[in-house]
Parts: C-alpha cells; structure tokens; sequence
C-alpha cells in the first residue's frame, strides 16, 4: 500500500477497533432515532397527511427514510465532537506531527465516521417490515449504498465545523442552527410539493432533499407510485454524491489551513 | 540501517554530516497569539546529543516554542533549522526524523498497547514485518511486553508514559522533543521516565528536548534555557546557572520586610530583594551572615533559611519573581 492509502486506511482501522470495544456509543445512537421515529410515526400516522405524499403509503413509512438519515447525522456529530477532544488531548495530537497530509486525516476520519455512521443505521434496514416496507435484495443493496454516501457527506460537515473551531463550547448552536435545520427541510418530514414557496426553494437548494430522495426511492425499489413528486432517481443520487465529494474537498482544505490547536 | 536499534547519524539518508549541523539551530523566534506575545525574539542551538531542557513557569512561552519546533504550529518569524532542515520549507521531511511527546496522552486509551504502537507505525510508512519487529523492540526496550496486548486505559500513569515514549520513538527519530513529559508522574515514575531519556542520549546519541516546570527534571538535562516572560534569559549547563548565584542563598521572612532591609543596607551595607514577601541575600559564606544577622535583628525575625543555590534560586536571580508566582494559567 502506498503511503496515504497506508495512512489513511489506519485511522479508518482505528475507529472500527474503537467502535467494538463501545458498543453502548453505537446503540444509543440508534436507539434514540427509533423511539422518535415510531413515537412520531405511531402518533401522526392516523390524522396526518402531508400534500404531495405518495397515495399508497402512511406517514409512519413516509418517516422511515428520515430516520435512517437522522442515524447518520447523530453520528456524524459524535464524529465531530471526538474530533475536536480528540485533537487538543489524544491521539489526533500525534498524527498532525506525523508525516501525513491533512487530506489523508481527513479522509481516514470521514471514512472511520460514516463507517461508524453506517452500520447502526443498517440496523433500522432490519425494521423496514415494521413500517410495512417488505425490501427486495435490490432494495436493501441501493439503499445501503446510498446510505454510505449520505454517511462520509454528513461526517464530512461534521469535520468541516470540527477543523474549524477550538473547542465544543457553542457547538450546539452549530448543532441546532444548522446541523439540524438541514435534516428538516430534507424532505425527510414532509414532500417538496405542498409547502410555501420560501421553503420548497429550501428544501430544493438542500443537498440533503436528494440524499432523502434517492434513499426513499431505493426503499420503495419495486413499489409503484411510491415515488410520485420527488426528484428523479439518477438525478438525486448524482447529487447526493457530488455532495459528498464536495463537502469532503471543503473539509480537507479547512484542515489544510488549520492551525486552532 | 539496521531495524533493531537507531541507526547512527552518519548513515540517515539525506543528512548533513552529524558533526557539522546542530540538531537545533533557531534564531530571532517570536510568536503571539492575537495581542499577546508568546516569544520574543528566542535564538539558541543545541548540539547533537544533547539533553536540553526549557525551564519556565507556565505562561512562560516554553509550551509555543514546543509547538513551533514539532512542526505543530508554524513559524511566524524567525528562522529555524532543525536537524539541517529548514522549518517552514521542510517541515515533512523533517517530521520524519522527530518523535514527539505531548503533555496530554496521545495514545488511544480504548485500543491496546500494541494497536497504537501499529497504528503510529503505518503514519510513518512502517507496516507488515517490519512493522512487528519495531513494535516488539519497543516494547522490550521499555519494559512493555506484558502488557503489550492490554488495554492502554488499564495501565498505571507510569506504563501509560512509557507506551507514550515506545510510540514516539518506533520511527527511530534523531530528535525527540517532549512537552511536559512527566505530568501527572510520582516522583518514582518520573525518575524512571529520565532515566530512559539519559539511556536513549548514552546508548544511541538522540537529542532530546523537553520543556519542565520541574527543578528535578531540570538538573537532570546538561543544558537548560530558562525562558521568562516569552524571552530565553539564560542558557547554560545547571551547574553553571547556578554558580551565577553569588554563593549561598538566606530568605528571611519577618514582620516588616521593608523595614529590615533598609536596616540591613545601612548598618551591614547588604544588599537584600523583597521576593513574594520574604527577604532574599545571595552572599558567600552564607552561615556567617545567619549568625551575624540574627545577633544584630533577631527580634525582628520570624524565619531565617540559608541553602545552596538551586534552580528556582536562579531563576529568582535571573528574573526577580518567585518560580510558582504570578504564573498565569496557558495551556498553550
């Protein structure tokens, strides 16, 4: 292996040795979308249903990809805040006077993360049958893949704001201000069509709207008419990509120029 | 060059001849962080082989100029030549030759001993059986090999510093440079941590430096810069700092200070400096000025103490102010 593939690839190594020795970490971050989601499911599936939603599912399935998506962001915050503690007292100290790139940090993090980000939100797959979604292997395999593309984007806006600021003091303005805006207005609680003008233009300008899209359309793999209002299918997964890319670019380049420690 | 221990100077690739270059060659270094300067115009050079300890309080700039020579922070001004290369244009070929030991652990405490030692080897390009051989040399070397395949978490803070060193040292840098290394260490442990230093400068002629607020840790190194306020206001062997000292060291604490030691500048022409509270007289034969200054004032005085020099005497030589006083709290 070459040097940052080698590199890299060993701080990848390190999250997954540290996730198997903390699983509580993982299952709480999988346990606290399931209860909001069957919560919110169970509670609004008889008298709400929002404009433009497909006509042959329940706002209970309608939810269902929003909260897969909502696995990976939590994730991807805890990504976030180990980064910052992690680089003023731990490891993260040593490797920034090794000799490796900040790029290569970079993505041996944001591929740690989402892998970290990934595997419970795998878990929610093994519910789809509990939201009346019975998944074909197609299904399962293009909304995994999808779901490890929006996993390395969200890490990839968590390292961004990580490399950035000193300490987690005020990370939870960041948090509520922008982290979880993002989430709402992507089309994860109710569909683009239907809504105000200013919030349709939101919810088209988010990235995340075709990361939810493309997701919900991998799920319903096979269901007709289930995908009815949504951006295309090639076309939301393209963007869901270049997002990724992009936010990992922006990353890596704000760890180039950082000097906050 | 051999895997099993550190190869001598002469054959590094891409090295200056040992002799010739410094390990450390830096002048004019200032720093500040926004309005607060940190360094001011900091110039030294240690040899090859050397132990060479910073000594200040903490605020004294001594944890900047530990940030800035492990290529953690750039330069701002100044220049810096560090094992024959430049810091600012050279800094990843340079990172390759340094070890660096930080105050705060920098080992992952969830993964074993051995997993941060394979992990900071594959940063350094080292993997496969290479890989396996330095980390078993390492742990041997520092008495690791027990523990070697348990949890870095379970280890006492001693072993926890040892595991700090084996990582910093599995790339076989010519140079370490330690911030702090013995914080949070027993006065046991601490011992033990400097003797693998004074091991690893005899057995393979590394150069060392390391920053303390420590007197102990300080006499230990054979040169010391004692850096105050942002600026290095001496740098020599402790030995030598502390012959600076005119011979012995009284403190005399009393009522009214001020009073004595107008007292004592007109009838015995000494001359004392009103440190923290307390009178302060470097004089030779310092036992015959107790003797002489308790017949004259001994009602006027609470405690007299007479000592050789140490190094917190030198450094309230050097700078007027107590060691532990007026530090101001910078974890920078």
């Amino acid at each position: 292996m070459s040097g940052p593939v080698l590199q890299a690839g060993t701080l990848w190594l390190r999250e997954i040795q540290r996730f198997r020795r903390q699983r509580s970490r993982v299952i709480g971050s999988f346990l606290q979308p399931l209860v909001f989601w069957i919560l919110l499911g169970a509670g609004l599936k008889a008298s709400f249903r929002p404009a433009g939603m497909p006509p042959d599912i329940n706002y209970f399935q309608y939810l269902y990809p929003g909260f897969i998506v909502l696995v990976l962001l939590f994730t991807a915050i805890f990504a976030t805040i180990s980064t910052v503690e992690d680089r003023r007292e731990g490891f993260l100290q040593s490797v920034l006077v090794a000799p490796i790139s900040r790029p290569a940090i970079v993505m041996g993090q944001a591929l740690g993360g989402a892998t970290l980000a990934w595997i419970p939100s795998c878990l929610f797959l093994v519910l789809a049958p509990l939201a009346g979604i019975s998944l074909s292997i197609g299904a399962v395999i293009v909304a995994a893949l999808m779901m490890a593309v929006i996993a390395f984007a969200l890490t990839c806006i968590g390292l961004l704001i990580a490399w950035r600021i000193e300490s987690t003091q005020g990370f939870h303005a960041i948090m509520n201000l922008i982290l979880i805006p993002i989430w709402l207005l992507s089309g994860a609680f109710w569909p683009v069509s239907g809504t105000p003008a200013v919030l349709q233009w939101a919810m088209r300008l988010n990235p995340l709207t075709y990361g939810v899209a493309a997701l919900r359309e991998g799920l319903y793999l096979g269901h007709t008419g289930g995908t009815a209002s949504m951006p295309g299918f090639a076309f939301s997964c393209a963007v869901a990509i270049a997002f990724a890319i992009a936010m990992y670019a922006m990353a890596a380049r704000v760890a180039r120029r950082s000097t906050a420690f | 060059m051999s895997p099993s221990s550190v190869a001598p100077l002469t054959t590094v690739p891409n090295a200056a001849p040992a002799s010739t270059v410094a390990a450390v060659d830096v002048s004019g270094i200032s720093f500040s962080y926004g309005e607060r300067p940190a360094l001011r115009d900091v110039s030294f050079s240690i040899a090859r082989g050397e132990i060479f300890g910073l000594l200040g309080p903490n605020g004294g700039g001594k944890t900047t100029l530990f940030k800035l020579l492990s290529t953690l922070v750039p330069l701002e001004s100044g220049q810096a030549h560090i094992l024959g290369h430049d810091l600012t244009l050279e800094s990843s070929a340079l990172r390759r030759r340094i070890g660096v030991v930080f105050q705060h652990p920098s080992v992952d405490g969830l993964l074993t001993v051995a997993e941060n030692l394979a992990h900071h080897g594959r940063l350094y390009g080292i993997s496969g059986s290479r890989l396996k051989e330095r980390i078993a040399t390492m742990v041997a070397r520092l008495g690791l090999d027990q523990r070697a395949a348990d949890l870095v978490q379970t280890l006492s803070g001693g072993l926890k510093r040892r595991v700090e060193l084996a990582k910093a040292l599995l790339h076989q840098p010519e140079l370490l440079i330690l911030d702090e290394p013995s914080t949070g260490l027993d006065p046991a442990a601490r011992r033990d941590f400097l003797s693998h230093l004074e091991h690893l400068r005899d057995q393979d002629g590394a150069t060392i430096i390391l920053t303390t607020h420590h007197m102990e840790e300080a006499e230990r190194c054979d040169r010391i810069g004692v850096l105050h306020q942002g600026r290095l206001v001496a740098i020599a062997p402790p030995g030598e700092l502390k012959a600076q000292v005119g011979g012995d060291v009284v403190a005399i604490t009393a009522a009214n200070p001020v009073a004595l030691r107008d007292k004592l500048q007109q009838r015995m022409h000494v001359t004392a400096a009103i440190v923290d509270g307390s009178l302060r007289v470097e004089r030779p034969r310092g036992h015959e000025f107790v003797r002489d200054v308790v017949e004259a004032f001994g009602n006027e005085i609470d405690t007299v103490t007479f000592g050789k020099p140490t190094l917190e005497d030198v450094f309230v030589h050097l700078t007027g102010q107590r060691f532990h006083a007026g530090a101001q709290q910078d974890g920078r």
